[in-house]
Formats: structure tokens, sequence, C-alpha cells
């Protein structure tokens, strides 16, 4: 046993954890929130030059690392400093599927994205799929050498920046088969797409995105046709690892202000965190801060086992970070009083990072379900 | 023991569901059932059709033009109003303000004042909180100080809900620097157009401009806007304070909520069902109707008190936590009920100016979730609550 991060992990946390707390303020954060872009392309030149997202990459697929535990240092620190840049869609979502499926000419693209040069999106979810990875109603027909996209994708984060779309449709099956789903690469501007672009209420864009007739060569399929859920999968376990990451980071950052507020809020002719009351309820926090931790530790050393085993340990993850991150984001709020609820103190943003993760792959009850299921399988 | 309604009660919320189905305009109704903003037009609107009805001072003797509702009647038009998606009455003038003014102000200040609160002629804002005095309002530090017959103001107010409508401002400002600061506190009227007043709008984070700061900067204000006596405004401001406390457990906001929820999870699909047909999910959602069911009657018992003339005491701070708590709990539930339609922020939706992306219900969820985080947090947060219900139940 070694809860240790390896030499180089630990200098990737430094060094990213110097770089964001140099550049990522909250002043310039809430310029970044208020752009019409919703991200800084000078942020995500930093970040790509420091090797950051290289980091989430193998040696194989060109970068140095991509391990479970190279995802949650990677996003605890965004966590912390509650970055809104599109890390999880271009890199861990838009990365994997690339180079899980693609063939040399689509898996090349990797090298433009561990150069901070291509944005990817994943365009999969649907307006009544919720969380469900297998509901895919978007159908691709081939015809003569084309393939034809029609269908909706909800909240596509990152849809507008990306150079292309990763775009789930079936090609055969029932709505909810696994089987019969197939991926494509959509460059953006493709005629027949139209995005409806929009800000998150954490940070970022996304879009609401229309596939009318889109007609595309067959080589924009990556993978072969209907066999691209497996790597659906995966992506999206990898995906789970990172935002149970990013909201330990951030809660890591909501305990701390408060903490802070604590010992300097003064009321009653003393600081408010000499009350009992709040020390108690700031002890809770402390004690959950460490299971989750030991949750995010549980995922991430168990991305690469055999997939039961792999999807039970990140289903408890988010259901426990769920939980925690919950108590965490609204007890800091109250312990802090109204300052919390103003939109430029800086924990209303992590706070809302916190919450707003539960929205994405599944949520909390979600991913309770899935533990019992999953559970009852093995 | 009887747990129904009179025939008179049962009457009287006939009379207010055919008032709401016929006076209410639509345009507004469906503003809050969407979450929109309303803007100050809107509330402006709803206020005149309920005086004109004679219905906006609820709580009003009828010699100053109030409906003079007792109690259970206040509990049933607000439960009416919220389940008709009527907009809120703002309570600074009417429901805050006034009942000092009638018990302490002079006859001028009544002559005066309550008949403009009435017509809409003043928008009346409070000022009470400051940077360093929330929790603990009695440390308030906005001094004014007598110059002949008019004080001269100066400090800071925080958390002005709605201020930046407001054409006046009830404060409460530190008269006597040298005295237990409970006893150094004035209850004083002041026009917000007075010179030297700033009003910074700060927003909150789901980006609306809900509060404000006040700033005063050596303004003037003339002695007769005292209201009773120098150094006794801590007692009006308790006085008010027990006024703030009506509708306090929101019995009605959270049966509107507790229904909107379920017709969402009837139309939400998970896993190929219907969300509420998911035996979690319907179970907390049972867990939070069950807990409504028991406090409405917690409610009633305290509000049939409070007719029979016993004053609410410790009991509304036990209604404010627990209302608060499942009114939250509510929000919660919500925001999860619409997935992944949660994350957008639709702020061109919310003004009105777009087409809802995803189900139409689903815009707001995420927005009412944080900003319902001041329910714990205003008119005394929780804290101070249970410490009352401590001090008064254990005699600390």
């Amino acid at each position: 046993m070694d809860f240790n991060l390896t030499e180089e992990r630990q200098m990737l946390q430094d060094t990213l954890r110097r770089y964001l707390s140099d550049k990522y303020t909250t002043a310039a954060r809430n310029k970044i929130l208020d752009s019409d872009e919703g991200m800084s392309a000078d942020i995500w030149a930093g970040l790509a030059e420091l090797g950051v997202i290289g980091a989430l990459f193998s040696e194989a697929e060109g970068g140095f690392g991509g391990a479970g535990f190279d995802i949650t240092t990677v996003f605890e620190e965004l966590g912390r400093a509650g970055v809104v840049e599109p890390m999880l869609e271009t890199a861990v979502l838009g990365g994997r599927l690339l180079s899980a499926l693609g063939d040399d000419s689509q898996t090349a693209l990797i090298e433009e994205v561990i150069g901070g040069s291509l944005h990817l999106a994943f365009a999969h979810g649907e307006p009544t799929s919720r969380y469900d990875l297998n509901r895919v109603a978007t159908t691709a027909k081939t015809d003569g050498g084309d393939i034809v996209l029609t269908g909706r994708k909800a909240v596509v984060a990152n849809a507008e920046a990306a150079g292309y779309l990763i775009v789930s449709a079936r090609e055969s099956g029932a709505v909810d088969d696994e089987a019969g789903i197939s991926l494509f690469l959509v460059p953006a501007g493709t005629s027949g797409v139209t995005l409806r672009g929009y800000p998150l209420f954490a940070g970022g864009r996304a879009a609401e995105v229309t596939l009318d007739e889109v007609r595309l060569p067959a080589s924009a399929r990556l993978g072969a046709a209907g066999e691209a859920f497996a790597a659906i999968a995966d992506a999206v376990a990898a995906a789970n690892v990172a935002l149970s990451a990013e909201a330990l980071g951030a809660m890591v950052t909501a305990t701390e202000l408060t903490r802070g507020y604590l010992m300097t809020r003064q009321q009653f002719g003393r600081p408010i965190g000499t009350f009992q009351a709040l020390q108690h309820r700031f002890s809770d926090l402390l004690i959950e801060l460490e299971q989750a931790r030991s949750a995010v530790i549980n995922a991430a050393g168990h991305l690469a086992d055999p997939l039961a085993e792999r999807d039970r340990q990140i289903a408890a993850a988010r259901n426990l970070i769920g939980r925690a991150g919950r108590l965490v984001a609204e007890e800091a709020i109250q312990m802090h009083g109204g300052i919390a609820m103003t939109q430029e103190y800086e924990l209303a943003h992590i706070a809302k990072r916190i919450v707003m993760t539960d929205h994405r792959f599944g949520d909390t009850d979600y991913h309770l379900e899935r533990f019992i299921a999953l559970s009852a399988a093995a | 023991m009887d747990l129904s309604y009179s025939p008179e009660e049962q009457a009287f919320r006939e009379e207010v569901r055919a008032f709401l189905r016929d006076e209410l305009p639509k345009d507004l109704s469906d503003k809050v059932r969407s979450g929109a903003e309303l803007g100050k037009a809107d509330i402006e609107q709803w206020h005149a059709i309920l005086n004109n009805r004679g219905w906006l001072a609820a709580n009003w003797p009828k010699e100053f033009g109030g409906a003079e509702w007792n109690a259970v009647q206040r509990h049933i038009f607000e439960e009416e109003a919220a389940q008709a998606n009527a907009p809120r009455i703002v309570p600074f003038g009417l429901s805050m303000l006034a009942p000092v003014l009638m018990k302490f102000g002079n006859q001028a200040q009544k002559d005066y004042y309550l008949p403009r609160i009435l017509n809409g002629d003043d928008w009346w804002c409070q000022g009470y909180s400051e940077p360093g005095a929330g929790s603990d309002l009695a440390s308030l530090k906005t001094r004014a100080v007598r110059e002949g017959d008019h004080y001269i103001v100066n400090g800071q107010k925080t958390w002005t809900t709605l201020g930046q409508h407001a054409n006046k401002i009830f404060c409460l400002v530190r008269t006597n620097p040298d005295v237990k600061q409970q006893e150094g506190i004035s209850f004083l009227l002041i026009d917000m157009d007075t010179p030297g007043i700033e009003v910074r709008p700060i927003i909150l984070l789901d980006g609306t401009p809900e509060v404000n700061e006040v700033f005063f900067d050596n303004v003037r204000v003339p002695a007769e806007n005292l209201v009773g006596e120098e150094n006794k405004g801590w007692t009006y401001a308790k006085y008010l304070l027990t006024h703030e406390r009506t509708n306090i457990a929101g019995v009605g906001f959270s049966r509107a909520g507790l229904d909107a929820l379920k017709r969402i999870a009837k139309v939400e699909m998970s896993g190929g069902r219907p969300l509420i047909e998911d035996p979690h999910f319907a179970a907390r959602v049972a867990k939070v109707e069950i807990d409504l069911m028991a406090m409405s009657t917690t409610n009633l018992r305290i509000i049939s008190q409070a007719a029979a003339g016993q004053a609410p005491g410790v009991e509304s701070s036990m209604l404010k936590v627990k209302g608060t708590i499942i009114r939250q709990e509510i929000n919660d539930l919500t925001r999860r009920a619409v997935g992944p339609y949660a994350l957008p922020f639709p702020s061109e939706v919310l003004a009105g100016n777009n087409d809802p992306i995803g189900p139409d219900y689903a815009g707001p969820t995420a927005a009412e979730y944080f900003n319902n985080r001041k329910l714990s947090i205003f008119g005394g947060s929780n804290e101070i609550q249970r410490g009352i219900i401590a001090k008064v139940k254990m005699g600390g």
C-alpha cells in the first residue's frame, strides 16, 4: 500500500496548483464567466504548455499519463480553482473516444488535442435520454456510400468551440439497445448541423444540437458500425472519475473558505467559529471530505479493473461524493450567511461547481441505483 | 379536535379561488410558474388588483383600509395564492412597516404613510442588516446625529431586498453609542431620493439583482421622520420581526412546489419509465410530502392559537427551521428531477426573451435551488432560531 503520489504526479500537482493560483484568480475567472466564449484561450494554451492535457493521455497515445490517478491529480486541481475550461469534454471524453475507436488519421487528432489547438465535444445525451448511456434515438442511415444523421442532442458541453462533434447515432436495434450505436466525427460547420448555444449555470457553455439529414462520408465513422457502446462506457467511466475528483477539489476549497470565514467573521463580539454549534458542523464537513477523498482514490484505483468491479467502484464514488458534495456546498453557504449568496464571492462559484457536477453522467440517486444493480449482479 | 375547516372558512376559500381565477392576470401567473423575473410594474399591478378588492392589506384593521382577516383566513389566502402562481405580496410596507406605524407612529405618520402604502404611492425597503451586523443585528453602526430639526445619517445598510425599486427606506440607526447596544437604536423613515444616498446592486449567485447595498453620506433626515421615541427603536424592530414571521413556514409555497415536482416527475423519464415510478426518487418525494403534511398541521395549530389571541412565540422559530428545510428539499428534488437540463443557465429565457431550452419547467430549477438557500439565512438564520428555541425551552 502506498497512498503517496508518484514523483511525476506530485510535480504535476505542484505546477498546476501554482499556475492556477497565479492565473485563475476570482477576478480572472469572473471575466471568463462573463465572456461570450465562456472560456479563456490563454488559460487553455497555458494548460497545454504545462502538459496538463498530455497528462491525461498514455505514452502510446502521445501523452505521459492517462491512468486513473493522473486524471484525479489534474481534476482535483481544476476543481480547487473552479476552472470552467472544457478539459472533461476535449481531453477525457473526446480524447478517449478517438483513442479507443479511431483509425490512424482520426487518432492523429490527439496530437492537436494535447497541443491545445483542437477542442472536442461529445454529443451523446438526448432530450429524453437523461443519464442512460444506451438510449440513442438519433439515427444513422447509409445512403449510397454516405451516412445520414438525423436527431437531436441535448446539453452538449463545449459544442460551439469544438473542431469536431463526436456524435452517437443508432444504426440498428431498439432505442435502448447497447448494440447498434456508432460514433461519428462531425466537423464543425457541417451542413445540417444547427447549434443553439447558451451558458451553463456553473460556467462554460453548451448547446442543443439539431442534426437534420447531416450527410457524412463513411470514413467519418469511429470504429466498426454499431459497436461503439463499450468505448462510450469506458470514456464515461473515466469522466466519472474526473468529475469525482473535480468535486473533491471544489469541496476542499469550500471547506477552506468556510474555515477562514468562521475564524474571522465577528458577531456577538467573537469569531463565529468559537460557537460550538458551528464547530461541530464544520468538523462534520472535514469528516465527509476525507470520505470523499477515499472514494476518489477507490474509483481511480479501479478504473482499469474488469468492468463489473470498475463500475461498482465508480458508482459508489459518485454516490458518496454527490451526498458529501451537497452537504459541503449547502453547509458552506449556510455557515457563511449572506456573503456566500453573492455572485462575486469565491464560494458561490465553487458551490455551483460542486452541485452541478451532480447533473452530469448520473446524479447521486442514479449512481445509488446503479451500485445496487451492479452489486446484485456480482 | 376537528381537522376540517368551518363552513365559513370553506366559503372564504371558494371566494379566494374565484377571485384568483377571475382577477389574476395570466401573464403574471405564467411568469411566476416559469420562474421568470417579476419587474416592478408586475408587482405594482398585482398589488393594485388586490387593493381594488380590499385584500392587499390582509392583516390591517378595517379602520386603516385593511381586510382584517384572522390568521386562518390569511393562511387560506396564502395557500390559494401560491397554488394559483400569484406573485408574492412585497411585505416591506404592508406587513413590516405598517404594523409598527399603527402601534408606535404618531397620528400624522399614520395619516400620511398608511394610505400611500395601500395605493402604491410608496415602495418601502428595509434598512436593517449591515456588513458587520447580520445575525448580531443589535451591533449596527449606522449613525444618526441630531442637528436642530434634522438627523444626519452616515453609514451603510446591506441585503436591502428590492431596494432598487424603493422610494422610501425604514432604517434602524444608532442614536446613542454610549449605552447598551439595544438601548441606543432608533427607527427612522428616510426618503431614498435624499442627497447622500447611494444604492448599489448586489448580484446574487443565481444572477439576479434582488438585493442591494445602501450607503448614507451625511444624509439629512427631518426629525419628524423618527418613529416613536428616540433610542426605543429596538423594541419596535422586535415588534416588526414578529410580523415578519407571519407565513414563515411557507406552507403554500411548499405545497405548490411539491405539486410542480410531482408533475415534472411524471413526465421525466428515467431508465425507460417515469421518474416518479423510480422507487428511490419516489421515496424521497414521499418523505418530504409526509413532512409537509405534518408541518401544515403544526402551522394550523399555531395559527389557531394566534387566532385565539395567543402570540406565537418560540413556535414561529420552529416553523421557520422546519419550513425552510422542507422548501429547500423540494428545490433540491426539483432540480434533480430535470436531470441534465438543470445545467443550462437560461438568462435570456428567464428574462422572457427566448424559447425554453429543454422542457419549459427545467429553466429555473437550478436558480431556485441556489436562490432559496437564502431562506435559512435571512429573517434570523436557522442557527439564530435554534438558539431562540433552546433559550426559551431550556431557560438558558
